[in-house]
């Protein structure tokens, strides 16, 4: 089974934050980081592989340091790793994204199956999956949250929904986004490491995918940010005060609205 | 791409300080940008001499903007049930589509969807196009996908929203990318900018540490995805005139490699936590699954819904539906009570955007405190129960 | 301090270092309140090869000497040293193996440890026979195809959880230090079976537990090496497993100034954080001094070790002492620092104070270590 991952180095999160007071972005040391979703489609991708048999390819768009997660998804049991990276692509939003990704599959070659994590947590937008498959068009689902039966022929999956989940099926090729629900991402192993030190990572230009120009990076992307603000900030904080009683009675008063 | 004025460029490195990506930083006295630039034009703000730019790429795909007319609001059906939060967008919708002086229409997909069309109109909608077909009784992004990439080829509507459920969020990217379109996903605020009548698409962004706002200067339509209780629906009214219009699909677009073998709603129904309008959330400080009983015992006084912190479920004590964070759900609802809820970003990203938020917590320095509107500092053992009967005895009362 | 690892031993680093931040932390309360295995932790560890660490590359191991395993068990310690121990008894009950074991019994034994399935014990301690390991009473007859085991071994770790035991058994009192020999003892052996947990102070997410043996019957290659050579098995064992305990020592010692001075920045009291005061920062002065200067001499034994294998008593004795009284020490004074919250279960140094005590009993007390070294010293100046 010929499986590609796709996956993104982000900023971790929760490092980044605007300054209440100057109103800038204040990234003390903000390290980078494999998205936390795509950590599980790449052991998902690892598990179906070690069940079937194949191969796993993680690929990845982004600048030059972003091999450093490639070759984390190697340690972790991934075979190969190809980075598509251009300073053509900077810019770009998730249907520039989409593009790009495809044509860097397409220069891949054959898979039966493409995994992504659900969503990116720097920009949020889930978008990516979806539109790399419309892009490849192959089929896709979004949200598994567990692997039922996978074969040669086809994948049975639980995909999550609001209210529960449904039992779906799909034959080869397709896309998945999932949930971390669906597995626990395993630690790198010392063979991995040692492994991921000597790989060499492809990488790929606009150039070398036959990129359209008017496709990739900010010409490529129909949306664009036109600001960038701190979030409102929130009413009064107040801690209630007094013995433990007269603070229940106080808050029984404020959510008495709600009852 | 970032357009760097070296003769205005003062060497003072607030861009520096501005960039999430540290993309770009001070060399010998001079900003240089490096490969991470993601044109977010932070920098660019910040800069007190006004030394940076953006320069846009050539466009090639500009559209005929002026055949693209009217706002469309997608109502997901599921199960019998239309989700609240099309209701919600007709409200917006309407607003988009009054300041813009066309018509809202309403798509609905589904099988067997009954009076539903009927009640969109009096929630807003102009026109409803109803898809009624068994075909779509189960949901496959790949034939809701096409049929309404299809409508929306066919009509030319300029605005096209939907809701930012399972559903929406799954489908819709897919929709925007086979028509091109630009779509902003998880919208907050929605609204027509008056000189040129764009539709102007604000989300949070960094787990909700900054917001973006975004629009689609030379593509159509223009999408995005709300949250739930975001927007507000307008009052039904019954009176209220409209146009339905039932849609017959050509059958090669409803096939799907996709099968759907079940659906399995859970056996709790509260777990569509993303329409409560009042939730009591639960944390590691609760020790214990007997203690996080105390948290549902809440709930069924507020007549609430029970959500978590990751902590507790990946302790087990309920199951990751209820999860409220980064990596689980994102609710906004109109009052949030954690309870030995620490507060860690990861968490608050899930939820600060709720209009009220309450928390008890025993440590008086736990970053919930800073986004609670109201907080008692207690041991959640005495105060959950004392809030427990007092509030029953309000009830009483 | 920068001690200039290569960088596999930076990757070892890295791998236990993140098992012990994503894995042992967040569940070392549970365990040692359940007195529970950690087994799937242990799987986690044998994922990531960790315990192929001291098994030769031939057998489907990393190849690395004490050093790499000193740096794997440092960081697994700073987390949990129940786990740790776990971990450490496994690479202590194949030892025997890889030092006198056939060519055959190597390949069968060593590769399924090394790719963590199976975990292994080390049978010595008796009842009668603690220090004085000379005093075992567990026999071992040959009776045509079959050696007969009989005895019973007292405070196994991972008794009850391996599947693979190394013990030793007399085999012919009457010829002294050559009366003993080792064997292997597989778990389902006919005659063989573990007593319950043992209830203990401290590192209670280690199963420690009898092993009784009445006519247990193994083949005849169970033999490791030759017989009677025993007790200079054990020796070889022991010599290099001590640095493994130092290391824990080193991970305790760590995790309690880490745990400490973080608390001492954040508690305020008479209006400033109590790091201000003298008082406490000359205890976590002497906690740091101590804790370098005993990594420094773990590490250094380690390397010595690795260089020098016919030699390593004094080192690897030296280390030991030091580290583990150490460890008791530092994780003292971490409860003393943290004061009233130091000895509440809810934070974790109280649980490091429990668990530092077993450093300095088991694998050869500091008393008889310090036995050790002298006797070492006094066989150094005879010879110069």
């Amino acid at each position: 089974m010929k499986i590609i991952v796709c996956i993104k180095q982000v900023p971790d999160a929760k490092d980044v934050r605007l300054d209440p007071e100057t109103n800038t972005l204040a990234r003390e040391g903000v390290e980078s980081i494999m998205n936390p979703y795509d950590q599980h489609a790449v052991e998902e991708a690892v598990s179906l592989k070690e069940q079937l048999g194949g191969e796993v390819t993680v690929l990845s768009m982004g600048p030059p340091q972003a091999e450093a997660v490639l070759r984390q998804a190697i340690s972790c049991g991934a075979d190969c790793g190809v980075l598509i990276s251009d300073r053509a692509f900077a810019g770009a939003d998730t249907w520039a994204t989409s593009y790009t990704l495809a044509k860097a599959v397409q220069k891949i070659g054959e898979f039966d199956l493409i995994l992504c994590g659900k969503q990116a947590i720097d920009g949020d937008t889930a978008q990516v999956g979806p539109g790399l498959a419309i892009q490849l068009q192959i089929p896709f689902l979004t949200c598994i949250q567990k692997v039922r039966e996978v074969t040669e022929d086809e994948i049975v999956m639980e995909r999550m929904m609001d209210d529960g989940f449904d039992v779906v099926a799909v034959s080869y090729p397709a896309l998945l986004t999932v949930v971390k629900d669906i597995n626990e991402p395993r630690v790198p192993s010392l063979k991995g490491k040692m492994k991921s030190k000597k790989a060499t990572i492809k990488v790929l230009s606009a150039e070398d995918v036959g990129a359209d120009s008017s496709c990739i990076g900010l010409a490529g992307s129909p949306t664009q940010v036109v600001d960038v603000f701190p979030p409102p900030p929130r009413g009064e904080r107040a801690v209630l005060t007094g013995t433990i009683d007269e603070q229940v009675a106080q808050l029984t008063e404020k959510l008495a609205a709600y009852l | 791409m970032l357009i760097i004025d070296n003769e205005l460029c003062i060497g003072c490195g607030d861009c520096e300080s501005s960039c999430a990506f540290a993309a770009i930083e001070v060399i010998d006295e001079i900003a240089v940008v490096g490969d991470a630039c993601t044109l977010c034009g932070a920098c660019v703000d910040n800069c007190p001499v006004e030394a940076l730019h953006i320069e846009g790429g050539e466009k090639a795909k500009q559209v005929d903007l002026n055949v693209w007319s009217g706002v469309w609001v997608y109502c997901e059906f599921r199960c019998g049930r239309l989700a609240n939060v099309s209701l919600e967008l007709l409200g917006i919708g309407r607003k988009l589509a009054d300041d813009r002086n066309v018509k809202l229409s309403a798509v609905l997909l589904g099988a067997d969807t009954g009076e539903i069309a009927g009640k969109l109109i009096g929630y807003g909608a102009d026109k409803v196009y109803s898809v009624d077909n068994p075909a779509l009784a189960s949901f496959t992004d790949e034939i809701y996908g096409a049929v309404l990439s299809s409508l929306i080829q066919e009509h030319n509507p300029e605005i096209v929203i939907a809701g930012a459920t399972a559903i929406g969020r799954s489908f819709i990217p897919g929709v925007a990318n086979i028509l091109g379109a630009g779509l902003t996903a998880d919208c907050t605020q929605l609204a027509i900018r008056k000189d040129d009548g764009a539709l102007l698409q604000t989300r949070p962004a960094f787990g909700g540490n900054i917001m973006a706002t975004i629009e689609c200067p030379s593509s159509r339509p223009q999408m995005a995805t709300v949250r739930p209780n975001v927007m507000k629906a307008l009052e039904y009214d019954r009176d209220r005139q409209g146009e339905i219009i039932d849609v017959q699909p050509d059958p090669a677009l409803l096939q799907a490699k996709v099968r759907v073998l079940e659906t399995v709603i859970s056996e709790h129904d509260d777990v569509n936590i993303q329409e409560a309008d009042i939730l009591v959330g639960g944390g590691r400080g609760l020790d214990s699954e007997k203690g996080f009983e105390l948290i549902r015992q809440l709930a069924r006084t507020l007549s609430a819904s029970v959500s978590a912190s990751r902590a507790v479920v990946d302790a087990g004590w309920i199951g990751y539906p209820h999860q409220v964070g980064q990596t689980g759900k994102t609710v906004a609802p109109g009052l949030y009570i954690a309870c030995g809820i620490s507060g860690a970003i990861q968490h608050v990203a899930g939820m600060q955007s709720s209009e009220t938020i309450v928390a008890i917590n025993r440590d008086k320095e736990a970053p919930i405190f800073n986004v609670a509107d109201f907080g008692i500092v207690g041991d959640l053992f005495e105060v959950l129960p004392k809030l427990i009967t007092s509030l029953e005895e309000y009830k009483k009362s | 301090m920068d001690y200039f690892l290569t960088e596999e031993q930076e990757m070892i680093v890295d791998i236990a270092r993140q098992i012990t931040d994503e894995k042992i932390i967040p569940n070392r309360a549970e365990l040692d309140k359940k007195d529970e295995f950690p087994r799937a932790i242990l799987e986690s560890i044998g994922q990531a090869d960790l315990f192929g660490i001291p098994i030769p590359e031939e057998y489907g191991g990393f190849g690395g000497g004490c050093f790499d395993i000193v740096l794997a068990l440092e960081q697994l310690g700073r987390g949990c040293i129940g786990v740790a121990t776990a971990f450490a008894a496994s690479a202590l009950g194949i030892y025997p193996i890889i030092v006198a074991g056939s060519e055959e019994m190597k390949k069968k034994y060593l590769a399924p440890i090394a790719a963590g399935e199976k975990f292994a014990a080390f049978g010595l301690t008796e009842a009668n026979a603690g220090s004085d390991a000379s005093g075992i009473q567990t026999t071992a007859v040959l009776d045509g195809d079959e050696w007969v085991l009989n005895g019973t071994k007292q405070w196994i770790t991972n008794g009850g959880e391996a599947q693979t035991y190394t013990i030793i058994a007399m085999t012919d009192r009457s010829r002294g230090a050559r009366g003993a020999s080792m064997f292997v003892v597989e778990e389902g052996d006919a005659g063989f079976s573990c007593g319950p947990k043992e209830k203990k102070m401290g590192i209670r997410a280690s199963s420690t537990t009898e092993l009784i043996f009445k006519d247990c019957r193994i083949p005849k290659d169970r033999l490791i090496g030759r017989q009677g050579t025993g007790f200079i098995t054990i020796m070889k064992t022991l010599d290099s497993s001590r640095p493994g305990i130092a290391a824990l020592g080193l991970g305790i010692g760590q995790a309690c100034i880490d745990e400490a001075t973080t608390y001492a920045k954040q508690r305020v009291q008479f209006d400033k954080p109590i790091i201000s005061f003298q008082a406490v920062q000359h205890l976590l002065a002497d906690m740091a001094i101590q804790l370098e200067a005993s990594r420094a001499l773990v590490y250094a034994s380690a390397k010595h070790i690795d260089a020098h294998p016919k030699d390593m008593t004094k080192a690897s004795s030296m280390c030991k002492v030091m580290a583990t009284d150490m460890a008791m020490k530092v994780s003292i004074d971490a409860v003393q620092v943290m004061g009233g919250y130091g000895y509440m279960r809810e934070y974790p140094v109280e649980k490091m104070m429990r668990d530092a005590k077993i450093l300095q009993i088991y694998e050869g007390t500091n008393q008889v270590q310090r036995n050790v070294i002298g006797q070492e010293l006094n066989k150094e100046y005879s010879r110069k």
